[in-house]
C-alpha cells in the first residue's frame, strides 16, 4: 500500500519531468506527440494515474484523485500554451519562408485587340445606330452598273477618271466606293431609309498616303422633307461624338455625281480647336468626308418618287478616321498586322 | 489650273486682296491649292541708276556708285559686262533676298541674302542683278534672258520696287476644278466665276475682226459625227511667221507654256483663255482643197509634231486633207502640216471632239498632250464658236495674217443658244431645307448671268450654252446656297424623318461577338488585302486542279502581286506571321475575318460567292496545335456549339499535325503548324500554326438561344478510370466509346496521358473523369456500379482497352 507521500512524491517526479520535457520540445508537432504519450490511458505517465487508484487506501483516494486532476489540469494548460507559441512560430517561419519579389512580372495573358478599322466602324454603328440607322454591308466585287451607271456616272462621264478602277471582266469590278450599296437598298424599295454601309473599296492607288484598298462608311437617308440642313446637322451630330464636344462642321462646295448639292465637309480640328496647327495645316479645319443631297437621278432610277421623297448621303473614310484619332501618318501600316502596331491601338 | 491674276484682271476688276479672292473662290466650289506671288523669293530689289562705272585694273570688275533713290547712292561692285554709268539695272539691297546662281550665272541653286561685303578689297553694299538672280525670264520681260545684267526701262524710278515694273508683283493661284465644271477649266472661265461671286461686270475678250474678199475653194466635210459634234474653221493668209508680242510670251510663261512663233502662239494662247483646243495647218501642206474629219482606216499611219509614229484604227478620229491624215484629232497635229517659219497661209480649226473619244484613244496610243487632256474634261461647242473668233482677233492685233472670208461651221444641229430651265423655288428651298429670299436667289442668277424671271413660284432661268451641268432644280439649289453661302444653312436633325430602330444586325453582333472572344484570348485583329498573289498559291503546294487555284484575276492589277481575288486566307496570315518574326517578335496571335472569292465561272458572267472567312495564327515557343485549337474552339464558344477534330492533311501543313474542323458532321476549316519548308523559305524563326474556319458556314447557328439548365436535384456521382491501349486510339474514339455506354454521362475530361516503357512501346494509358447526373432519382450504389461496368465492358469489347493495374 502506497502512503500519500510516496504518492506526493511520485506526482511531484513526473511534473519535474514534465517541465523538462516541454522545454525540449521544438515543434506542434512534437508537443502533439508528447502531449499524447503523456495522456494516453494504457501508457502514459499522466493518463494511467487514475489507473493507480485501486492500489490506494480508501482513506486516501479522495486526496489522490484530486491530486491527479489537478496534475492534469495543469499538463493540459502546460501543453495548450506551448503548442499556441510554437503554432504561432511556426506559421511565422512559414510566411517567412514564403516571401516573394513583389516587382517580379504580372502573370497574365493580355488580351488581343480590334483592328483600328473595327474600332472606327463599331463606333460609328454606334453614333447612327442610335440614331436608328441600319448596317447594310454590300459585296466587294460589284457590277459597273451599281458602281457607277446607277450612280450618275455614265459611261463617257470623266467622273469615271476620278477613280482608278480595277476590273474582274467588261462587267465587274472591285467596288470603288460603298456608294453602291445605296442602290441596293434603294431598289429594296423599302422607305423611309436610313442605313450605313461599311465596307472594303479599291482604287488603283499606290503610295505613302494611297493603299489600293481602304474602308469607307456610306450613310443614307431618304425619307419625306430631307434636306441640306438635316444632312449638317446630321454630320454635327456624328463629329461630336466622333472627335469630341465642340467639333463642328464647315460645308463647302463641291461635286459627286450621285449628289446635287455635292459637299466636302471639313470638321473644325480637334487638336487645336479651330486655332491652326500641324495637323490642320493651319487651317484650323480638316478634311473628313464629302456629302450631299441626293440627286434626283438616281432616286428615279431606283424607282423613289422625288416629288415626295428626298435623300442625303455622305461617305467617310474610316482608315482617315483611325489615322487621325491615333496619329498614323502612313496608311500602309494598317494592313501589315505587325503586332508592334496593332498592340498600340487599343481603343 | 495655273491663273495669273494680272489676266483674270483683262475680263474682271478685281479690287480684293490675294487672300480674299481665295477665300471666295473657296466659298463657291474652287479650292486654290497654292497660291503665290511670282517674285515671292525676291526681295528688296530697287531700281538702280549707275551713276559711275570704273574698271578695277586687273579684273572683270567695275566699281560703280549707283543711285538708289531713297535707300541713298550706293558702292557696288559688279562683275557684268554691260554695266555702264547712265543705266539703269535692278540693285539687291543689303538684306535682300534673290537667287543663288552657279558659275555658269544660269543655273539657279537656291536663294541667298545678300550682305554687305568687298570684292578685290573694295566694297560693295549690294549687288546689281542679272534676270536669273532676280527669277525673270526672257518671255516674262524682253531683254531678261540676257547672261549679264537686267536693262530696265529708262522711265524707271532709282529707290522703286522693281517687281511692278518686271510684273513680279504678279500673283499665281493654282486652281482646281471638279469634273462637273468643264466650263471653268480656262482663264475666262473662271473669271465668269469670279465675275459672279464678287458681284462684278464681266468683260468678255475682243471677237472682232474684218474679213477680206479672198476666197478659197475649200470643202470642208464630217464623217464621223457621231464624234466630231462641231467643226470650225478658217483661211488666214499673208501669214508673216514671227515672234509673239511680249506681252502674250508673258501670259504664255506664267502659266507653263514656251513660246514658239505668233501663229502657234496663238492657239496656245486660246486654249488657256477660254479652253478651246486649236490647230493651225500649214495650207501649204494641205492636199486636194480639203479636210475631211472621219475614222482613221484599219493601219493607217500619222507622224505627229513630236517626230512619234502611230499606227491607227478605226476608234482614232483624225483630220484628213484630200489625201491623207493631217492630225491626230484633238491630240497633236501632224508633222506635214506643221507651222514653219515659211509659212505662209495657214487653215484654223476649232472643234468639239467626244470627250470618251479622245480620251479613250490619248489613252490607248499613249499620247497625252494639253489639247487631249482638255478634250478629255469637256468642251462646249459655245466655246468652239467663239474660240475661232478670238483667234481670228488674235491674228488681226498681232497683224501676222489677213482673215479671209473663207470659213466653216459644220455641226449636228446642237444649239449654242441659251437654253431655258424653269424651277420651282420651294423645290429649290425644299433641297436646302433653308428659305433663301427671292431677291437673293433672283439677284446670284443674275450674277451667273442666268438671266432669271421669277413669276410667283416659278422662276424661268435661260442657261448659258457653256453651262452643260445645269438640268434640274437641284442644280439650281446647288448654284444659289455655294453663292448665297453654305453658312447660311441651319443645322436640323431630320425632324421630318419617321422613327426607326438600327444597329448592327444579328449576323454583323455575332461576328463581332467572335472577334471579341478572340481578342480575350490575346490574338490582335489583322486586315490584309482581298487581293494576291498567284505565288502565295505556290507557296501553299496547292496542286493545278485546287479549288483554290481557281482564282478571279484582275484585268489592270497594280502588279502581279496583287492580281488575283484570293481564295484562301492563310497565305497572308502566314506571311504576317513571317513579317513580325524579321521585327523580331517572336511570339503572337493574330486573327482576320475577311471574304475569299469563289467564282462560279470565270470570266465572271454574276456575282460570285463572297464567303466569310475567319483566320487565325499562332507563332512561337509556347504556341503549339493545340493553343491553336483552344482559338478555334473559342469561335465555337462564342457562338455556343461543339467543334470535333479528325486528322486530315493540307499540303501546306505538317502532315501529322493537321486536322480538319468539323461541325455537325460538315467541314468547316482546318488547322495545323505550317509545314517546316515554308517556315525555311520564310526565314521564320520559330513555328506557325495557322487556321481557317468558313463562317459563311456557321450563319445558321448564330442567335442560338441559350436555355437554362435546371440545377441537378440530386448528387452528381464522378468517377476516374484510366485505361491502358493501343496507342493508335485517338481521344475521341475513347471518348465517344465512354459516352455511348451511359445516358446519364454529362461530361468526360482527359486528365492524364502517358506513354512509356512499363506499358509497352504500341501501348498508352489514358485517364479520364467522368460526371453522372441524376435525373429523377438519386442513383443508388449498384446504379453507379452497373455504368462503370458498362463503360469497362464497351471499352474493352470495342477497342480492348483495360483498366490500368
Amino acid at each position: 500500500m502506497a502512503d500519500l507521500n510516496e504518492l506526493t512524491e511520485k506526482l511531484s517526479a513526473i511534473k519535474a519531468e514534465v517541465t523538462e520535457g516541454l522545454k525540449a520540445l521544438a515543434s506542434s508537432k512534437e508537443a502533439f506527440e508528447y502531449r499524447k504519450s503523456l495522456m494516453d490511458s494504457k501508457t502514459g505517465k499522466i493518463g494511467t494515474l487514475m489507473r493507480e487508484m485501486g492500489k490506494i487506501p480508501n482513506e486516501l483516494k479522495a486526496e489522490y484523485g484530486k491530486k491527479v486532476n489537478e496534475i492534469k489540469t495543469w499538463a493540459q494548460g502546460e501543453f495548450d500554451a506551448l503548442e499556441t507559441k510554437l503554432k504561432e512560430k511556426e506559421m511565422m517561419a512559414r510566411y517567412e519562408s514564403e516571401k516573394i519579389d513583389v516587382t517580379l512580372p504580372a502573370k497574365m495573358r493580355p488580351k488581343g485587340n480590334l483592328h483600328p478599322n473595327t474600332q472606327v466602324k463599331n463606333q460609328i454603328v454606334d453614333i447612327f445606330g442610335s440614331m436608328g440607322f441600319d448596317v447594310y454591308e454590300g459585296t466587294e466585287i460589284e457590277t459597273d452598273y451599281y458602281n457607277f451607271t446607277a450612280l450618275n456616272i455614265p459611261d463617257n462621264h470623266p467622273a469615271r477618271d476620278m477613280q482608278d478602277t480595277f476590273y474582274l471582266s467588261p462587267e465587274f469590278l472591285l467596288r470603288t466606293q460603298t456608294s453602291a450599296g445605296q442602290i441596293h437598298v434603294m431598289e429594296e424599295g423599302k422607305l423611309p431609309i436610313k442605313v450605313i454601309s461599311p465596307g472594303k473599296v479599291f482604287r488603283s492607288d499606290d503610295d505613302a498616303t494611297h493603299s489600293p484598298m481602304f474602308s469607307q462608311m456610306e450613310g443614307l437617308v431618304v425619307d419625306k422633307g430631307i434636306t441640306l440642313c438635316d444632312l449638317q446637322g446630321m454630320l454635327n451630330v456624328f463629329v461630336e461624338k466622333i472627335f469630341g464636344e465642340g467639333t463642328t462642321t464647315r460645308l463647302r462646295p463641291s461635286y459627286f455625281p450621285f449628289t446635287e448639292p455635292s459637299v466636302e465637309v471639313d470638321v473644325s480640328c480637334f487638336q487645336c480647336k479651330g486655332k491652326g496647327c500641324k495637323l490642320c495645316k493651319g487651317t484650323g479645319w480638316i478634311e473628313v468626308l464629302g456629302a450631299g443631297v441626293v440627286n434626283k437621278k438616281v432616286l428615279e432610277d431606283c424607282h423613289i418618287d422625288s416629288n415626295v421623297y428626298s435623300g442625303i448621303a455622305f461617305g467617310i473614310g474610316i482608315e482617315r478616321i483611325a489615322m487621325l484619332k491615333y496619329g498614323i501618318n502612313n496608311i500602309k501600316l494598317l494592313f501589315e498586322s505587325d503586332l508592334r502596331v496593332l498592340d498600340q491601338l487599343d481603343d | 489650273m495655273l491663273v495669273p491674276l494680272s489676266w483674270l484682271k483683262d475680263y474682271v476688276d478685281i479690287d480684293v486682296s490675294p487672300d480674299v479672292l481665295e477665300e471666295k473662290l473657296f466659298s463657291c466650289g474652287f479650292e486654290v491649292e497654292e497660291k503665290y506671288e511670282v517674285g515671292h523669293d525676291i526681295s528688296k530689289v530697287v531700281v538702280g541708276l549707275v551713276k559711275t562705272c570704273d574698271a578695277i585694273e586687273g579684273t572683270h570688275l567695275h566699281l560703280c556708285t549707283v543711285d538708289a533713290g531713297e535707300h541713298g547712292t550706293l558702292q557696288i561692285c559688279c562683275g557684268a559686262d554691260n554695266v555702264k554709268a547712265g543705266g539703269k539695272f535692278p540693285l539687291a539691297l543689303v538684306g535682300a533676298t534673290v537667287y543663288a546662281t552657279a558659275k555658269d550665272h544660269v543655273t539657279v541653286e537656291g536663294v541667298m541674302t545678300i550682305n554687305a561685303g568687298k570684292l578685290r578689297g573694295y566694297d560693295s553694299f549690294g549687288m546689281l542683278c542679272s534676270g536669273v538672280e532676280i527669277g525673270v525670264t526672257e518671255d516674262m520681260y524682253p531683254g531678261a534672258g540676257y547672261n549679264g545684267l537686267l536693262v530696265l526701262p529708262d522711265d524707271a524710278v532709282p529707290g522703286s520696287d522693281v517687281k511692278p515694273i518686271l510684273g513680279l508683283d504678279d500673283w499665281i493661284f493654282d486652281v482646281s476644278i471638279t469634273a462637273n465644271r468643264p466650263d471653268c477649266q480656262s482663264i475666262f472661265g473662271l473669271a465668269r466665276e469670279v465675275a459672279a461671286v464678287l458681284e462684278k461686270p464681266l468683260k468678255t475678250p475682243a471677237l472682232d475682226y474684218t474679213e477680206t474678199d479672198v476666197k478659197k475653194d475649200f470643202k470642208v466635210t464630217v464623217e464621223a459625227q457621231d464624234i466630231c459634234p462641231r467643226y470650225t474653221a478658217h483661211y488666214v493668209y499673208d501669214v508673216k511667221i514671227g515672234e509673239s508680242p511680249a506681252w502674250m510670251k508673258r501670259r504664255l510663261a506664267l502659266v507653263g507654256c514656251n513660246s514658239i512663233s505668233n501663229m502657234v502662239d496663238i492657239t496656245n494662247y486660246v486654249l488657256k483663255e477660254l479652253g478651246q483646243p486649236m490647230h493651225a495647218f500649214d495650207y501649204a501642206y494641205l492636199e486636194g482643197d480639203a479636210i475631211n474629219v472621219r475614222r482613221a482606216a484599219d493601219g493607217e499611219k500619222i507622224v505627229t509634231l513630236d517626230e512619234k509614229e502611230f499606227e491607227l484604227n478605226s476608234n482614232n478620229l483624225v483630220i484628213c486633207d484630200g489625201k491623207k491624215p493631217v492630225a491626230l484629232a484633238g491630240i497633236m497635229g501632224g508633222l506635214n502640216s506643221e507651222i514653219l517659219d515659211t509659212t505662209s497661209a495657214v487653215m484654223f480649226e476649232s472643234a468639239k471632239f467626244e470627250r470618251d473619244n479622245i480620251r479613250k484613244s490619248s489613252k490607248a496610243l499613249g499620247q497625252v498632250s494639253d489639247s487631249s487632256a482638255r478634250f478629255s474634261k469637256g468642251v462646249d461647242e459655245y466655246t468652239t464658236v467663239m474660240a475661232l473668233k478670238r483667234a481670228l482677233h488674235l491674228v488681226e492685233e498681232l497683224g501676222c495674217g489677213k482673215i479671209s472670208s473663207t470659213g466653216f461651221d459644220v455641226n449636228t444641229g446642237n444649239s449654242i443658244e441659251p437654253f431655258e430651265l424653269k424651277a420651282s423655288v420651294a423645290k429649290v428651298n425644299g433641297v436646302l431645307g433653308i428659305k433663301v429670299p427671292d431677291a437673293d436667289i433672283v439677284r446670284i442668277c443674275t450674277n451667273l448671268d442666268f438671266k432669271p424671271e421669277l413669276n410667283g413660284d416659278e422662276l424661268t432661268l435661260h442657261i448659258p450654252a457653256y453651262r452643260e451641268d445645269m438640268a434640274t432644280y437641284q442644280d439650281v439649289a446647288e448654284e444659289v446656297i455655294r453663292m448665297y453661302g453654305y453658312d447660311h444653312i441651319v443645322p436640323t436633325f431630320i425632324p421630318t424623318a419617321q422613327v426607326t430602330s438600327g444597329g448592327y444586325n444579328l449576323r454583323q453582333k455575332t461576328e463581332l461577338k467572335i472577334k471579341n472572344a478572340l481578342c480575350a484570348q490575346g490574338a490582335f485583329e489583322g486586315v490584309h488585302y482581298s487581293f494576291f498573289s498567284p505565288s502565295d498559291l505556290d507557296m501553299l503546294r496547292l496542286p493545278a486542279d485546287a479549288p483554290e487555284r481557281h482564282a478571279i484575276q484582275l484585268i489592270n492589277p497594280i502588279n502581279k502581286d496583287l492580281s488575283l481575288m484570293r481564295t484562301t486566307l492563310a497565305p497572308q496570315m502566314i506571311t504576317a506571321m513571317a513579317r513580325n518574326q524579321k521585327n523580331a517578335i517572336l511570339e503572337g496571335r493574330i486573327f482576320e475575318m475577311g471574304n475569299k472569292f469563289i467564282a462560279k465561272d470565270l470570266p465572271l458572267k454574276e456575282y460570285p460567292d463572297e464567303r466569310e472567312t475567319i483566320a487565325i495564327g499562332v507563332f512561337g515557343d509556347k504556341e503549339d496545335f493545340f493553343s491553336l485549337k483552344g482559338l478555334v474552339d473559342a469561335v465555337a464558344a462564342a457562338l455556343d456549339i461543339t467543334f470535333e477534330y479528325e486528322a486530315s492533311p493540307k499540303p501546306f501543313l505538317h502532315p501529322y499535325r493537321t486536322a480538319k474542323v468539323l461541325c455537325d458532321g460538315v467541314e468547316i476549316g482546318y488547322l495545323g503548324q505550317v509545314l517546316y519548308e515554308i517556315r525555311d523559305e520564310l526565314d521564320m524563326r520559330v513555328d506557325s500554326y495557322v487556321a481557317e474556319i468558313d463562317l459563311k458556314a456557321l450563319t445558321k447557328y448564330y442567335g442560338k438561344e441559350r436555355k437554362f439548365i435546371p440545377l441537378p436535384k440530386y448528387a452528381v456521382e464522378k468517377r476516374d478510370f484510366c485505361f491502358v491501349m493501343d496507342k493508335a486510339l485517338t481521344c475521341a474514339q475513347v471518348e465517344n466509346a465512354i459516352k455511348e455506354s451511359c445516358e446519364y454521362i454529362t461530361d468526360i475530361e482527359l486528365f492524364d496521358l502517358y506513354e512509356g516503357a512499363q506499358l509497352g512501346a504500341d501501348k498508352k494509358s489514358m485517364a479520364f473523369s467522368v460526371v453522372f447526373t441524376p435525373q429523377d432519382e438519386e442513383f443508388t450504389q449498384e446504379k453507379i456500379d452497373g455504368f462503370v461496368e458498362n463503360i469497362l465492358k464497351n471499352l474493352s469489347d470495342k477497342y480492348g482497352a483495360v483498366l490500368r493495374a
